[in-house]
Parts: structure tokens; sequence; C-alpha cells
């Protein structure tokens, strides 16, 4: 005599309830083990994208894991579902009482404002924060509880532009931006800025990718305009696009050209075909305003964090030394010795 | 229990069979001899074909005893088997509605599942071994079919062929046929007779279930009759008659001059005839004084033609004219373009050119809804398709076309569930749809109800002109008796009815006039006394073009 | 003889309506386990992962019901993310009533609010909610009805497939939007319009100080209101009468005088226009901008939500719920077990309802029959 069909159902349901109770007393060795207590308590959100994106992300969780081990900090990591998370998640940290909550992108900038009126003892710190400016263009201070960090990119891009220059045998240059934004722009112009610096007669080809954020996410497009630029003869490229910059790379690979990363370094995409990448130092930056923070110094304000700061840079390192002749290198070295100490003023704008 | 020759071949034992509220089997019994054609009828809904999928391993029965016997005629028990095990056990069943691969052609649907593969690792398909079994069995059995042909291309008659084949290629030695008949033209089912007698001369066993008593008088050995999921009755085809099998299938006493008319709805063309020609005098007489006295034919179809996914002319210039008190049937093989042409005048297929008038109106251009309004009814050829919508209650369905007559006005059109569910209860009793509760989905009843929400719904209301396709088609003896005797009631109070059926002897039990439609054109029209299976037969296959 | 006959038939008739008394408890059985059941596959398959993550599966669902319904903040996030799931699920289950498969929800949300925000930035400052409130309404549902009826009618005048047209209707607005954002409307550095300084609609927090931080506001209510009405039009309007029939069998709903293409067109529209409602929960009811990106993901989730919910208004609201709680229920467990938990329980949810719902199951294969 077979069981009716609801009655097996619940029998299964019976058996599931069982297993689910026994679960809920798995205790796996080193579970949740208390941490010890500390002096400085730090959260960070990341942004939609996560960890692992081999960027922004990853480099605060490089910065937060080092502030863990040489300051002895204690740090919370979320990473949002949905956008809403993002207020959420600093909400969440703030009120566990933490001594410094961190946004990891420039989206956080509203949440960031809104969260340090509702904890103002709390200390936050936004990365690429963006600083609202009032009609007249000059820039509104965030709340004081808010160190906005920005980076001077157009310093780092400068360099890489100066390194490309001196490299190139063409003596045309390339550069493939994603949005056609302020943003991008400041690449760009350090970008040019370097070039003309040490070859005056070089040209720059330039194009981007479109107009809005999508342009940061095609990676055909990408590798349409570099193609173009390779065509006209341009033998390096420079790349401020986001994802859009890995059809950059294909296209250096595949007509065996070089091509120059962007935010952190991106040498993997097509080994040997990166000359070098302008890496913006997130992980500098975040254990920087922790270590402010466990030595009582923390401001709120804007922090331009430039090349004196170690907060842009370019890669030179064991993999692509080979592409980078000693020369080159100590005029680079020379040039950002200028540069930090104000002798060169590296534009932002066109 | 009478004698009967041969030993068991299949013994079912109080078999009881659930499907959530629904009892489909309650106590059924069955014993099948060898090498017999055994019927098992019942009206729609009795259980036949639940308790033959129990018996095939479709469904474990809740409770009861199946045996079944081996080659050596050696009954075993079994409980709950698989179709698999059942077909390894010599039990194959043809369903009702075809499973087979239509762009695989017969000898790889026969082969499916247990495939011949070339000796070596690659187990390559052997596709011409199998085709020389598949032509040395349909010899041996006089199942005829092309072995190379895909299925796409048979007719139903061959489909149905190789289901058969399918079934005694994997070793069937007791086979079911589902009601195999519903599908096939008349020449077809005397081939599928012969098939069967073939069979059963070389002793292989046959459950043939039907509800057709003119199938069970011309070709079983024994009947087993099926009311309200019980087995009935077992009584001797020679031993019984119509009437008798009738009664115990609707298990009352069937009226004679209902049981007469009964008889002439679902017998072959001896009943038809005889009956026919009393019933239908007096209105076959106002018709013939009235074709020139009603100056406006209720129905007009002017050189219609009618394209369908793959002619462009499957209608193809059909002129006919209906009047009041009038029932014009059309018979013919099944695909010669009566859908497009009922699909048409219903108004969901394109026109190509001609017209349509009702009461002299022209509706050729208009929606489904104006049509309706106009006084078009429409019992379409499937009701599981386009007649119901079988998740909907019985309520709903009986509303279905004629909801805006059921909703409030105004901007939500909500609709008057009180109005909703009197007309249910009306038409419930009105046209005796059973189980009587109108909360339940049409999925749940049984055939014959299904297609009385139809008939209720189509003809419990005004209208002008019935479409009447299939009316009775997988409909029980009760239902068709009860559908009948409706349409002759309309007709009589002057609806003009178009009547399409496959089944030939209803359309003589039915018409006034009789067209044959053969390559989507009238190939004739004649009066109900100039019409008869024999008359008619030829030009259903083509063989005679005339007027 | 025949009125014995009678008896015995009246008799078997009522022996099979009979058992009724016990069928509501036998239906309400058949219609939760499977549900049940899988809910607690998908919890089994959690703390299978939760042990995996080297985690106690008990303290990790602990943390996640105190930071979901076990404080008012966090209650208050599941609400506001069930507000934004509410709509697009239960405007992908009003599509699947009618047949269609909306994989446009993503797009109509973002039409929504876009069409809402714009006329926000249009209206002069400071006007009060109340009567603001009906011009957004109309806007956001005009905005997301578009891009709804747009796949509509391209199906019921050409034959396109609604789930090609949804997809390619995302890509082609969510770029319009972006374009438009970006290139006319955005504040530099960010991808959002300024704010809106007109009809802002009040949170919860502001009549309940416990909500205090949370974003749910009174576009909630519009929610209830979206999910009732669509239940009255589903099952108690003509329309939706023949709607639903359509869903079921559009060749019957043919035959009883509906136009197929017709209903098509105005589910797809309707279907569009709540899940633009739901772009007003985050405009009006959270940040007062329209922000590029801000539906991410709600359309997606929102299939899971009507498959989950049994495409019923009144399913869509509670299965919103659930992956409300488990989408916030996630971020209060971040610290233990990554995001991707949250996300492979959502997926474990759809799968196991799928195969175990009948209901779902139902539809999942007349959705393959009819493609």
């Amino acid at each position: 005599m077979a069981l009716s069909k609801s009655r097996k159902l619940l029998v299964l349901l019976a058996v599931l309830v069982v297993v689910h109770v026994v679960f809920l007393f798995v205790r796996p060795t080193g579970a949740s083990a208390a941490r010890s207590p500390s002096d400085v308590n730090v959260g960070i959100v990341f942004d939609l994208g996560g960890r692992g994106d081999k960027s922004f992300n990853d480099g605060a969780y490089v910065g937060g894991t080092r502030a863990e081990r040489e300051l002895g900090a204690r740090v919370r990591f979320i990473e949002p579902g949905d956008g809403s998370d993002r207020e959420s998640g600093l909400r969440l940290l703030a009120a566990e009482g933490m001594d410094l909550v961190i946004g990891v992108g420039f989206i956080f900038t509203d949440d960031l404002t809104q969260l340090a009126k509702d904890y103002p003892r709390t200390n936050f710190a936004g990365i690429d924060f963006a600083v609202a400016t009032d009609p007249a263009g000059n820039p509104i201070a965030p709340p004081p509880n808010v160190a906005a960090l920005k980076f001077r990119e157009e310093q780092g891009s400068f360099l890489v532009g100066a390194l490309a220059a001196l490299e190139s045998k063409t003596k045309k240059l390339g550069f493939v931006g994603g949005m056609d934004s302020p943003l991008i722009v400041k690449f760009e112009a350090g970008y040019r800025a370097g070039v003309k610096e040490v070859c005056p007669q070089c040209t720059v080809l330039v194009g981007y990718a479109g107009v809005t954020p999508e342009a940061f996410r095609n990676p055909g497009k990408g590798k349409e305009l570099a193609l173009s630029q390779y065509g006209q003869g341009a033998d390096i490229i420079y790349h401020a696009s986001g994802s859009t910059g890995l059809g950059v790379f294909e296209a250096a690979r595949q007509t065996g050209h070089l091509a120059i990363g962007v935010d952190a370094d991106q040498y993997a995409e097509a080994p040997g075909h990166v000359l070098t990448s302008m890496v913006k130092g997130v992980d500098e930056a975040v254990f920087d305003v922790i270590k402010l923070v466990k030595e009582h110094r923390f401001r709120g304000g804007i922090y331009q964090l430039g090349l004196a700061e170690h907060g842009v840079g370019y890669v030179y390192d064991a993999q692509n030394r080979g592409l980078i002749p000693d020369s080159v290198r100590s005029r680079l070295e020379a040039l950002r010795g200028e540069i930090v100490a104000g002798r060169i003023y590296v534009p932002s704008t066109r | 229990m009478m004698p009967t020759p041969g030993a068991p071949a299949i013994r079912l034992t109080d078999i009881h069979k659930s499907f959530g509220p629904v009892r489909a089997n309650r106590g059924a019994s069955l014993e099948v001899m060898r090498g017999e054609i055994h019927a098992l009828v019942g009206e729609n809904g009795a259980g036949k074909s639940t308790l033959m999928r129990a018996l095939s391993g479709m469904y474990a029965p809740d409770s009861g005893r199946m045996e079944v016997a081996d080659a050596d005629g050696i009954l075993h028990e079994v409980t709950g088997w698989s179709t698999a095990e059942a077909i390894a056990a010599g039990v194959g069943m043809v369903h009702q509605h075809f499973m087979l691969v239509s762009t695989l052609t017969v000898a790889e649907n026969l082969m499916l599942g247990a495939e011949l593969t070339k000796d070596g690792a690659l187990r390559v398909l052997d596709t011409a071994r199998a085709a020389r079994e598949v032509d040395a069995l349909s010899q041996r059995t006089g199942l005829r079919v092309n072995a190379l042909q895909r299925v796409s291309e048979l007719s139903v008659g061959e489909a149905q062929r190789v289901e058969i084949l399918k079934a005694l290629y994997r070793g069937a030695r007791t086979l079911i046929l589902d009601e195999p008949t519903a599908v096939l033209s008349p020449p077809e089912v005397a081939e599928l007779w012969q098939v069967l007698r073939h069979m059963r001369a070389r002793g292989e066993t046959i459950v043939l279930i039907t509800h057709k008593l003119d199938e069970v008088m011309s070709i079983s050995d024994t009947v087993t009759v099926m009311r309200h999921g019980r087995t009935t009755a077992r009584l001797r085809t020679a031993d019984t008659t119509p009437p008798e099998i009738a009664r115990e299938m609707v298990g009352r006493d069937v009226v004679l001059a209902t049981e007469m008319r009964q008889d002439a709805a679902m017998a072959g063309e001896g009943w038809a005839v005889a009956r026919d020609g009393e019933s239908v005098a007096p209105a076959s007489d106002a018709r013939s004084l009235g074709t020139s006295s009603f100056p406006l034919p209720a129905l007009e179809v002017r050189v219609l033609a009618v394209g369908n996914a793959r002619r462009t002319r499957a209608v193809d210039d059909v002129s006919f004219s209906i009047s009041p008190g009038e029932i014009l049937g059309v018979a013919g093989v099944e695909g010669n373009g009566q859908t497009e042409l009922i699909e048409a005048i219903a108004g969901f297929r394109q026109v190509r050119s001609g017209s349509i008038l009702l009461d002299h109106r022209d509706i050729t251009h208009t929606a489904v809804r104006a049509r309706g309004q106009a006084g078009l009814s429409h019992i379409p050829e499937d009701r599981h398709a386009r007649g119901l919508v079988l998740d909907y209650s019985i309520a709903e369905n009986l509303i279905l076309g004629q909801q805006h007559r059921f909703a409030r006005g105004g901007f939500l059109n909500t609709l008057d569930g009180d109005r909703i569910a009197d007309n249910a209860r009306r038409q419930i009793a009105a046209f005796d749809i059973r189980p009587n509760d109108p909360t339940l989905p049409a999925r749940a009843l049984s055939g014959g109800n299904q297609q009385k929400i139809v008939v209720a719904r189509e003809m419990g209301r005004d209208f002008r002109v019935l479409l009447a396709a299939q009316p009775t088609r997988g409909v029980d003896v009760g239902a068709i008796e009860f559908i009948h005797a409706q349409l002759r009631g309309a007709r009589d109070a002057g609806k003009a009815i178009l009547l399409v059926s496959a089944d030939l002897a209803e359309i003589l039990a039915l018409s006034d006039r009789v067209a044959v439609m053969y390559g989507g054109r009238f190939v004739v029209v004649l009066p109900r006394a100039q019409a008869s299976e024999s008359v008619l037969g030829p030009y259903m296959t083509g063989a005679e073009e005339a007027a | 003889m025949s009125s014995s006959g009678e008896v015995a038939r009246e008799a078997s008739i009522r022996s099979q309506t009979a058992p009724r008394s016990g069928a509501v408890w036998i239906r309400l059985e058949e219609s939760l386990l499977p549900s049940l059941v899988a809910l607690l596959v998908a919890a089994i398959v959690g703390d299978i992962l939760i042990v995996v993550f080297g985690q106690s599966p008990g303290a990790v669902y602990r943390l996640l019901l105190e930071g979901t319904w076990g404080n008012s903040y966090g209650f208050g996030q599941v609400l506001y993310k069930a507000t934004t799931l509410t709509f697009t699920g239960l405007a992908i289950a009003f599509a699947l009533r009618a047949g269609l498969f909306n994989i446009g929800a993503e797009s109509q949300l973002a039409a929504g609010g876009f069409a809402a925000a714009t006329v926000g930035l249009a209206l002069p400052p400071g006007l009060p909610w109340i009567a603001t409130l009906p011009v957004y309404v109309a806007a956001a549902a005009l905005g997301g009805g578009i891009v709804g009826g747009t796949a509509g009618v391209l199906k019921a005048r050409f034959g396109a497939h609604e789930v090609i047209t949804t997809i390619m209707l995302n890509f082609v607005v969510l770029a319009l939007l972006s374009y438009l954002t970006a290139a006319h409307l955005n504040v530099p550095e960010t991808l959002h319009t300024t704010e809106i300084r007109s009809g802002a609609l009040p949170r919860f927090s502001d009549f309940f100080a416990s909500f205090h931080g949370s974003a749910v506001n009174v576009v909630l209510l519009l929610a209830v209101l979206a999910c009732a009405g669509a239940w009255w039009y589903l099952f108690h309007t003509r329309r939706g009468f023949e709607l639903r029939a359509v869903g079921l069998q559009p060749e019957a709903a043919e035959y009883g005088g509906v136009r197929p293409g017709v209903v098509w067109t105005r589910a797809m529209a309707i279907s569009g226009a709540i899940a633009g409602l739901g772009g007003l929960n985050f405009v009006l009811g959270y940040k007062h901008y329209y922000e590029e990106g801000f539906a991410g993901g709600a359309g997606f989730l929102g299939i899971a939500v009507a498959l989950v919910g049994g495409t019923h208004p009144l399913g869509a609201a509670l299965a919103a719920l659930l992956f409300a709680t488990i989408s916030q229920g996630g971020l209060a467990v971040n610290a233990l077990v990554p995001k991707q938990f949250v996300e492979v329980l959502q997926a474990v949810v759809i799968i196991a309802v799928a195969v175990s719902v009948p209901e779902v199951r139902r539809m999942i294969r007349a959705q393959r029959k009819r493609a």
C-alpha cells in the first residue's frame, strides 16, 4: 500500500526539518572565533564589483589587511548586493561603533555625506570621493568627519606619458578613454603633458569609447579604437577605460604593440605587451587613513594624493623591467622629483 | 461466469486508483483470455483508460491484484510496475495520442529505446538491419508500412499502424488499443479490423478500449462494461445486443424511443438509415418546401477560399447556404479543409476571397465577438484547445465568449459573480453536467461532460446559426444521445446548423442535406434521402469527383 | 424502476462531491507542502555552504534573522528592498498570467524611475508630496508602460517573441537612459541627476522613529495597493478573465472573442507600468534623484519573485519579502560568509521552488511549449 503523495511530502518535510536542526548545532572548529578587541576598529564597504575586481576593491582589501597586520587594527569588510546596500552597509558599520568607516568608490559620495550627519562622532573616508562644487566652481568641503581621498591621476599619467614618448619609435602615441568626462580628461591631460615634456614633436591620438558609463564596459569598442590608433602609426597606447581596456590589450597582443594599463598592475592581461600601468595607491591610501585614525590625527577634508603622497605611480618591477632601460627609468625618476618639488605643474584639464 | 475458450492472459482483481479527490477506479476487475479480442467499454470517465494504464505500467494502482500470463500461460502477480517491465512481460499499449518522433523514420521510431547497433567500439546504429526487421514484422502481421518513411509523412492510419508495430516489435503478446478508431476514416477502420483479426488468428490477445457499440459488435469476442470506475458486466458479444450493453454503460433503463435514436447515433449505417428516415422526415419536408420560400438563408457562404500553413487554398471556392431549421452535414476524411472552413466562418482564420453572410449581413471580416453577438454559436472541434480553458472552472467556462454579458459596466468591468454562479447552476441543471460543482476545473471532468459544458454554453443562449464541429468526438453514449437531441431540437426550433463530423453515421443520422468535402471543395451535395455510406464513400476518398 | 435509478444517480453524485469537508485542508496541504519542502532544501544547502565556509549554521542564521526581522532598522531595509521587488515580481507575474515572459522589468523599472525624475526636476520646488504623488505615479507608470508596451506591440504585430524583445529593450533603454543622464542631467563626477526638490515622499522613519536611517517609505503602501489592484483585475474583471484565458490557452481565448494580440499588448503595457512604479521607491522615496544603474538586478530577481510567488499577486508580495530578507540578511552575515553565499542561496530557492511546486512546473512547461 503506497503512501499518498502528500503523506510522502509530509515525511520528507519532517526529515528535512531534522537535518536542518542538526546542522544548526554544527560548530566547525575555529568558527567565528572572537577576535581580540582592538583600539582601531575599521569597516570597509566595497562597491558592487566587490572583491576580485583586481582594482579598487582589491586595493582597499590589501590596505585593510595590511593595517590589521601592521597596526593591529580590526577591519570588517562588507560586500553590498544592490545599490541600497551601500548606505545600509555603511550604516551597519557605523552603528557597530567603528572608529572609521570607508566607502570604496565615488558612488559612495552621497551616502557618506548623509551618514556623516547621522553619526557625527564616527570618522568616514571615501575613496575617489566626488567633491561638489558651488555655482562659482569652488569646491564645497565635505562634512568635518569625512576625509575625501582623491588621487592626482594626472601626475601618474604624466609619468607614463613621458615613458611612452621615450620608448616610442614612431613618435606617435595613443590614448583610449572610457566615458568622455572630466574624470577621464584628467588622465588624458596628464598623459599629453608627459609626452610633450620629453618629446615635443610627438603626436597623441585620442579616442573615447562613448559618453555614458557603458563606455567603461565595452571591450569591443576598446579594441576597435586601439586597432585604429595602431593602424595610424601609434606604437604605444595608454588606456583609462575600465574593462573597455581589455580590448586595448587584445589589440596590442594581436598587432604586437605595447599598451599601458591603469588603476592596478594590468601586466597579466597581456604579458609582454604591457609596458607599465599607472597605478592608484588605493591600498596606501586606505592604510594611511587607518594609521591617521590610530594616531588620533584624523581630520576631515579633501586629501589630494599625488606622487608626493605615493597616491599614484607607475609599475616598475621584475616583470616589465626588461621593457624599460635604466636610462629611461632614471629620466622618469628625475621628472617625478621635479613634480614633487613643484617645478613641473601637471594640468588636469584639456 | 460464462465459459470462455483459452486460458486467461490478464486478470485484474478489485483495482482501485484515485487522482486526488477523483476516484477513477474503485473496484474494477477484468479477465482477458488468450487469443481473444476483448472490448472494454464504458462512458468517458468510467475509468477504462486508467485501468489499462495501470496494466501497462503508467500508474501504480492504489490497491488490487494484477496478474499477467507469461509466454507459457502461467499467471504471475505484478505490483505497480513500470512501462519497461510491462513491455518485457508482453503487455503493450497504443495510446490515443501517438508517441512517435515525427522527424525520424518508421524504423528509427521502432528502434527507439532498443537500438540495434553494429559490432565495434563505436556502436554505430544499424539502420539497414532495423529496416529489414521492420519489413519482416510488417509482412508477418499484415501491418503494411514503409520502414524508411519519415513519420511526419504518414497519414494518421499509418502512424497508428506504426504504433501497433512498435508494441509488437518489443514482443507484446497482449496489445491494448485506446480508442483506435477515433482518428480513422471508414476504410482505415476496416483495414484495422482486418489486422486485428489477423493477430487474433495468430494467438495474440487484444484489449480494445472503445465507447462505440458498433465496433464492439463487429470485432470483439467478449465485452467488459465499466461504469463509475467499476466493472459492471462481462458479456459474450455473440449473446448480447447493443441496447443491453448501453444499459450497462449508462446504468439505467433507456426509454425505447431514446434508445432507438441512440442506436442510430452510435451504430452503423443500417440502423442510421432506418432510424433517421423516420425521425428527420418532418423537418426534411419543411426544408424542402422552404428552400425557395425562405428568401433569407441564415448562413450563406459564397465562393469562399481559405488558406492554411501548407496550402494557399485549403478551402477552395466553397459556396453553400443553410436555411433556418436545417442541418447541413459536411462529411469527409479529416484534413480536407473542414477545419479551415469552420475557422473561417467562426472568424479566427483569414479569408482569402469570397464572403460569409449571417442573416444577410456580411460578417466576412468582423471580429469573433461581433459574430457571436450577431447570432453565431460554435462548438469547436477541439474542445481541449479551443472549446474550453481547462484550468478554468465550469462556471467560468460557461461564460467564455460571453464574458461581456456578465460584466458590470464601468471602467473596471468587474465580473458579476452572482450572475455567473446563477448561469452555471442553470446550465449545469439543464444540460446535466456532472459533477455538478461549478467551481471544479473543466480539466477534472470526463470528456462527455466537458463537451456538455461547450454545448450548454453555445446552445443555452439565443443564437441563429450553429457551427457544430465533431460535436460528439470522444464523448460517451449518454452524452452523444443528449447532444444529438439538442441538435435536433435546435433545428426544429428554426436554427441553422452546419455540422462537420468525421463520423459518417452521425452525419447521416442528423443532416437534412449532406455535403462531402474533399481537397478543399464540396464535391457533392445531396439531400439526405439520396445519401448513404455507399454513395458517399467514393466521394470521400476522392475516387469520384462530381457535380 | 426509473425513480430508483434517479435515486441511485443522486447518491453517486453526492458521493462524488461528499469529501468536501476535508478538501480545504487537503488543498492547503497540497499548495503549502511543496513550497515548505523547497525552502527547507534551500536552508539545508545553505547549512552545507556555511559549514564549508568554516562557520556555524546556527550562528549565521541567528545573525541573519537578527539583522533583518530582529531590529527595526533591518526590518525597514527588508521592507524597502521588498518594495522594489514586489513591483518587479508583480509585473512579471502579471505578464506570466497572460502567458508572457517579461525579462525586461529591469529597464521598465529604470524607465519609470527616470520618467518620474524628469518630471520631478521640471516641477517647481517645495510642492507637498500629496499633491505631486499622482503626477509621479502617472509618469512612472507611463515610462515603464511604454517600454513594456513596445514589447507587447512587437509581439502582437510582428510575432516577435517577448523574451527576445524585452532582453533587447533592456540594452536599448538602459543605454538610452544612461546617455540622457550622462549627457544632459548628471551632476559632474557622479552618475545621478540633480536633486528633485518637490514631492519627496515621507519615509516610515518620519512617523516611527525606530525606523531611523532606513529607506522604507510610503511607496511600500503603493506596492500593497498595486498587488490588490492586480489581484482584482486578474480575478474579478472581464479583462482579467480574458487575460488569464489568453495565458492558459490562447486558442480558446480567441474562440471566446478575445484578440490575443490586444491582450498581449495591454498586458505588457500594464506589466511595464507596474515595474515602472517600482522606480518611485528609489527615486522619490530614497535618494530623490535618478541614478544610473539603480535598477540593477531587481528585474532578474523579480523573475524569481514571480515564480516563487506562484504568479499570484499575494504570493509575489510574500516572495518579495523572502528575497528581501535573504538580501538584507546577507549584508548582516557578511562578516562571517562572503556575499556569494546569498547569491547561491537565492539561486537554490529558485531552483528548489521551480522543481517542487507543481504550478511553477506546469507554467515552465507551458512556456517551453509556446517558445
